[in-house]
């Protein structure tokens, strides 16, 4: 049950991050005109087919005492980032981030341009126009980019194993847990995690799908 | 800016290229007065550029927008005031109400800056001018068309602009509605007096509505003045359509007669031949004639004693009912479509196959390029 809290935390803290740092990226992405923009795209993409051991290798290699992020971490904390919950942190926002900057994007650019016309000149500048228009507009997409980061971080695997390690009540995640059990041949104990891991996902799901058929955007056109 | 802006000026001389394109897609140069001016054209024409442009919602190429002393742009001086900041009301085609926000909350979008009581007291004033107050707690997807286009009406002009652009805002609504919409306008208008521009292509919409009318064909103005100089007498083929011309013929023209001041013209391939005013046109060259349904007159007999100067024979091909006005199709060697009553068709018991006269003045045909 420790690794399970352990990944819902880890779930819920990546997902609120991507958030975050995923809206103003999508906003860019949807709106900016600049040539060079799929140089971006693709490089938000990369995680989509990368092997998660790639990713993982690269952010363990970087979070190392000797690679560039851990010395800076180690600077101004004192400790190192790699088999830490931080690091594991860092490690799934990067690995999530198309799972929450592409719903994004998807519903910023659904949003019909004259909208945001009409809000700018009716005196609104870029920031009030995306908090009192966009946003709202975009509230389905909002959820599905939360819930889809937060559902792909539970179920990773090869990135925390690369990252985090298997310290337990530190860095060993439910996947990792189903793991250790299949390999102590605890079939029993597996089953039940991964039986666990299985109903949250779908229940996780099922709120993306219901959320993207507008069962619950209460301005859909009558 | 802000203060007293009765009788201001809105000029514009813009040019802006299409994307990728190396012509001009834009380049005009209007003056808009306070009141309704029209600004006339089909699609294509360029006026919603030309909107979006004085909007601030689109960057001219070059250029200058001027509001009375105010530069809103202008590219010799690198200025360009964004559009938040213009305080210049736009009603899209769309209407582009925000479909989460109440009738209410979107009139009060513009008006952020008001303390709360103030916002509602102007809210609550202009949803009663335009008629919809008992609607200010509903969702424009639940609101029917016109009055969604009243709601749009009070979201722009409750933030008092300075200038007020209407793009096709009353499309669609019925002739009673749309003329009580903009008796509404005109009656707000009146204690302001800022320019107004409409952006119609309904040649209905022209007579009722304007004082003045800009013209605008392929990004160029064609034509400025009163709705009856421009429309009445268009010069190019596009706009000629638009007015509400049905005919454009194609003529060869045969001689001309300087001192009648008109010249003769051979209708298509066809042999047949009508005068037509005067234009710069050689003989054996090929013009343009647009002529109005509505100004040719059917008869059953060779009329006889008639001061006009072109009656051609021909055929019904076909009448169409269309409201309360039948579409007669002639074959005269070739087709002209003119306008009659049904109580003409009933009178002169007109059916397809009957052999009838067309007659039509001279200064009903008009030239065009």
């Amino acid at each position: 049950m420790e690794a399970l809290w352990l990944s819902l935390k880890l779930a819920a803290c990546v997902a609120a991050i991507l958030l975050a740092i995923g809206m103003p990226v999508a906003y860019w992405l949807a709106y900016s005109t600049w040539r060079g923009k799929f140089l971006l795209e693709s490089i938000v993409a990369l995680p989509l087919v990368l092997p998660p051991t790639v990713l993982g290798f690269y952010a363990l290699v970087a979070m190392g005492p000797r690679g560039p992020l851990g010395k800076l971490w180690i600077a101004l904390f004192g400790h190192g980032l790699a088999f830490t919950f931080t690091g594991l942190i860092l490690a799934s926002v990067l690995y999530s981030f198309p799972f929450a900057v592409q719903p994004l994007i998807a519903s910023f650019e659904g949003v019909d341009p004259r909208l945001l016309d009409a809000s700018a000149v009716l005196g609104a500048g870029a920031l009030r126009t995306f908090w009192r228009v966009i946003l709202p507009l975009s509230l389905p997409g909002v959820v599905t980019a939360a819930v889809l980061s937060f559902a792909h971080t539970l179920g990773e695997f090869g990135v925390v194993l690369m990252v985090g390690g298997n310290l337990a009540g530190v860095t060993r995640t439910v996947s990792i847990d189903i793991y250790d059990h299949v390999q102590s041949l605890e079939y029993g104990a597996a089953n039940r995690m991964a039986l666990l891991l299985l109903v949250i996902s779908f229940a996780v799901l099922s709120v993306v799908y219901a959320v993207n058929r507008r069962v619950w955007t209460p301005w859909a056109a009558k | 800016m802000g203060g007293e802006v009765n009788g201001t000026m809105l000029t514009a001389q813009i040019r802006k290229q299409r994307h990728g394109a190396s012509s001009f897609a834009l380049d005009v140069s209007i003056e808009v007065p306070a009141g309704i001016t029209i600004l006339f054209g089909g699609s294509g024409a360029g006026k919603s550029t030309l909107l979006d442009c004085i909007a601030g919602l689109t960057r001219p190429d070059e250029g200058r927008i001027l509001l009375g002393g105010d530069v809103l742009y202008d590219s010799v001086r690198a200025s360009h005031i964004p559009a938040p900041k213009r305080r210049i009301a736009y009603v899209f085609q769309t209407l582009a109400l925000f479909p989460h926000l109440s009738a209410e909350e979107n009139v009060a979008y513009g008006l952020r800056n008001l303390p709360e009581e103030q916002r509602r007291e102007r809210v609550g004033e202009i949803l009663t001018v335009f008629r919809v107050k008992k609607l200010r707690k509903q969702r424009p997807g639940e609101i029917s068309g016109g009055e969604k286009q009243r709601i749009a009406l009070a979201r722009s002009l409750v933030t008092e602009p300075r200038v007020l652009l209407l793009d096709e805002p009353l499309t669609g609504l019925d002739a009673e509605l749309k003329a009580a919409i903009v008796d509404d306008l005109r009656a707000w208008n009146a204690a302001r007096g800022i320019p107004v521009l409409y952006v119609t292509h309904n040649r209905d919409e022209v007579d009722s509505l304007g004082e003045r009318v800009i013209a605008l064909d392929n990004g160029r103005v064609v034509s400025a003045g009163e709705p009856i100089e421009v429309l009445d007498a268009p010069r190019r083929k596009k706009l000629a359509q638009a007015a509400g011309f049905e005919n454009l013929l194609h003529a060869t023209v045969l001689d001309l007669r300087e001192a009648d001041g008109m010249m003769r013209v051979k209708l298509g391939e066809s042999a047949c031949e009508i005068e037509v005013p005067l234009g710069y046109a050689a003989v054996g060259s090929g013009v343009q004639v647009a002529v109005r349904a509505g100004d040719i007159l059917l008869a059953t007999e060779r009329p006889r004693g008639l001061s006009a100067r072109n009656v051609m024979e021909g055929r019904i091909l076909s009448l169409e009912q269309r409201g309360t006005m039948v579409i007669a199709r002639v074959d005269c060697g070739v087709t002209f479509v003119a306008h009659v009553t049904p109580g003409a068709v009933r009178a002169l018991e007109l059916t397809a196959g009957r052999r009838v006269w067309l007659v039509l003045k001279t200064h009903s045909c008009y030239l065009v390029d």
